[in-house]
């Protein structure tokens, strides 16, 4: 538009009114392509939210008619059911003890062993951080007999407690790689300075170490909680009785009827589980990305 | 305690005035990379500290590998233990013999078992193909300046930080002829697609829905690691590329491919074993069915173990299994060497 007061330019028009067409074209198929992959992603939620807001009756009417894309009803007995007969509400509260007691965990071990390795120079630190990388990568399935066998031993199948010792398999050697990289990143300078003043090693890991980590922490830690909150194979292994079970194993046992699936009742509960998972993306977006490259680039 | 405080302040003060060297590194980019070879140099002075710090080092390490060791280690060597021997829970009054390789050879002559191996292989293969270089195109789309690109990101995010319980139920919903999205699309377009039966009754649809719902699941974080290898690559490589008259294809394939290589041998790494190991969402889209037709290996494991409670053959297959891992984590270790370099 200003290009009209600029003389140098007036030989352009021709060129310039085609680029930009060009462009346009492109611009508009790449946005068309976004917005379909938005669509893959987040379009089976939106069925799932739509499928838990119908009432039984409905959903044994199937798809169509009233009951298309966008219901002309919707109703929330799926979600009280879920709690009154499926009795939900005590698999969640085992599926945020398990999740939150494994990151606790995990952070304290975590940070002693990434501080360890990234700064107090021990003997075999690479062989103890392959071995650490290679056991994030030992088939859960493989395991499950022994420590079956192992927890039937002590009378400790069908509880949740040995599941925090367990689901560190998943968590410690990404939340151990995280905090070591992290660690080494930091200026030794705010660490002597600490021990000039007379601080213990425990004591600069603890008042100069975390709090300049916190992120990296933090990190680590919503890291942890998802892997814990999203297993099914150690739950499904060594729970048996439902007042024992996981968010994700009790999902398994809903909706289950001779005649019908009443996936109402299913989706309300996954809709539930969903939740903390999708907050947690919403407002750590940036935090979860950072983590899980960091945690294999190395 | 205090002995090796003193020492160590001792330490610290030698450190800081024997760094004539420092001056001269201070344009290097990396503050670590200054620090670490100081700190390498052995300090006579500060070898008390250096002592002590490495036995608290070793303190600190200790629950980490212990409790890695006994989730992994330990059940390792347990059954390898038991795939020498008799050791069914159905058979409880039996004594645990040694039975010799009798275990390995009954999985290796099962129909079942061999082809739970090559099913579980086929859906690795083409699950990592399909998962790179769908992968790839998100990341390039991710890198992409734009209006909206973090809501893509969190849009592409969701799926895969979510419960494989979530998005095997999700699909599970999808597919369902009765309650499901894809029927009622698919009779749009023909009515006897209105009420094709998905899991359960055929095998390959069974495998397509399961295939959607493991990709749909871990496919972003393929991009997710891919658009951070996109990142890490400098501008100027793309701007001499151009200069050179390179076309957009070729600079993709001989610029942005070499130098994603890192990236892509650990996507491609973690994807291939998350595939050799699928289970949970086998488990519940299909329970294996119909017939064994979905089984994998990763499944009859489970099925061996905790419904036939046979932990003999159990552990015969565990071991295959944990070699196969170990072979793939081992083709990962060299793929992935020199770039560390």
């Amino acid at each position: 538009m200003t290009s009209a007061v600029v003389p140098a330019v007036a030989a352009r028009p021709a060129r310039r009114s085609r680029v930009p067409a060009r462009k346009v074209v492109r611009e508009t198929l790449f946005y068309i392509a976004v917005v379909i992959v938005v669509l893959i992603a987040l379009f089976p939620f939106y069925w799932i939210l739509r499928t838990s807001l119908l009432s039984n009756s409905q959903v044994a009417a199937g798809v169509g008619g009233a009951n298309g894309i966008i219901p002309s009803h919707l109703s929330g007995v799926a979600y009280s059911n879920v709690f009154t007969q499926g009795s939900f509400l005590r698999p969640l509260v085992n599926s945020i003890i398990v999740a939150l007691a494994t990151t606790v965990v995990t952070i304290v071990v975590a940070s002693m062993a990434g501080y360890a390795l990234a700064r107090l120079r021990i003997r075999g630190a690479g062989a103890i951080l392959g071995f650490i990388l290679l056991a994030g990568f030992f088939p859960v399935l493989a395991m499950i007999g022994p420590l079956f066998l192992v927890l039937r031993s002590i009378g400790a199948l069908n509880s949740i407690w040995p599941l925090i010792i367990v689901y560190l398999v998943y968590t410690l050697p990404i939340a151990t790689w995280l905090l070591k990289n992290f660690f080494e990143q930091i200026p030794m300078e705010l660490e002597d300075a600490a021990l000039v003043d007379g601080a213990t090693r425990l004591q600069v890991l603890r008042k100069v170490v975390v709090p300049v980590a916190v992120p990296a922490v933090f990190t680590a830690a919503i890291l942890s909680f998802i892997l814990a909150w999203n297993d099914f194979a150690f739950a499904v292994s060594f729970l048996t009785s439902t007042g024992h079970f996981t968010a994700p194993l009790a999902i398994t046992t809903f909706g289950q009827s001779q005649f019908q699936t009443f996936y109402n009742l299913i989706d309300a509960a996954v809709v539930i589980i969903s939740i903390p998972i999708a907050l947690l993306v919403l407002f750590a977006q940036r935090r979860i990305v950072a983590g899980l490259t960091a945690g294999s680039f190395r | 305690m205090s002995d090796s405080q003193s020492t160590g302040n001792a330490a610290t003060a030698v450190d800081g005035t024997a760094t004539e060297g420092r001056p001269a590194r201070a344009g290097r980019p990396a503050l670590v990379k200054r620090l670490m070879p100081e700190r390498r140099r052995p300090a006579p002075v500060g070898h008390a500290r250096e002592t002590s710090d490495r036995r608290l080092g070793y303190m600190l390490v200790a629950p980490v590998v212990i409790l890695l060791l006994a989730i992994t280690a330990y059940p390792l060597i347990y059954n390898i233990w038991n795939s020498f021997h008799f050791d069914n829970l159905s058979f409880g009054g039996l004594p645990h013999n040694f039975v010799g390789w009798s275990n390995f050879s009954k999985m290796f002559k099962s129909a079942q078992w061999v082809s739970a191996l090559e099913r579980t292989l086929v859906f690795t293969v083409v699950t990592i193909v399909f998962d790179i270089v769908v992968g790839l195109a998100l990341a390039l789309m991710m890198h992409r300046q734009f209006r909206g690109r973090g809501f893509l990101r969190a849009s592409i995010l969701v799926p895969w930080a979510m419960p494989t319980v979530v998005s095997a139920m999700l699909w599970k919903t999808m597919f369902d002829p009765s309650a499901g999205f894809v029927d009622y699309i698919l009779g749009a377009f023909h009515p006897a697609w209105s009420s094709i039966a998905w899991l359960g009754a055929n095998e390959w649809r069974s495998w397509i829905a399961i295939f959607i719902a493991d990709s749909w699941k871990n496919i972003p974080f393929v991009a997710i690691l891919l658009l951070a290898g996109l990142q890490v690559i400098p501008n100027d490589v793309y701007e001499a590329a151009r200069m050179d008259g390179a076309s957009w294809w070729q600079s993709f394939t001989r610029v942005t491919l070499p130098l994603l290589k890192p990236a892509l041998s650990v996507a491609l790494i973690f994807r291939t074993l998350q595939a050799l190991l699928v289970f949970d969402v086998i488990y519940i889209m299909t329970g294996g069915g119909p017939g064994n037709s979905t089984q994998t290996l990763s499944f009859l494991n489970y099925q061996t173990f905790i419904i036939n409670t046979d932990f003999g053959l159990g552990g015969a297959m565990s071991i295959l299994l944990v070699l196969l891992a170990l072979a793939v984590s081992f083709v990962y270790v060299r793929a992935f060497r020199p770039s560390t370099n």
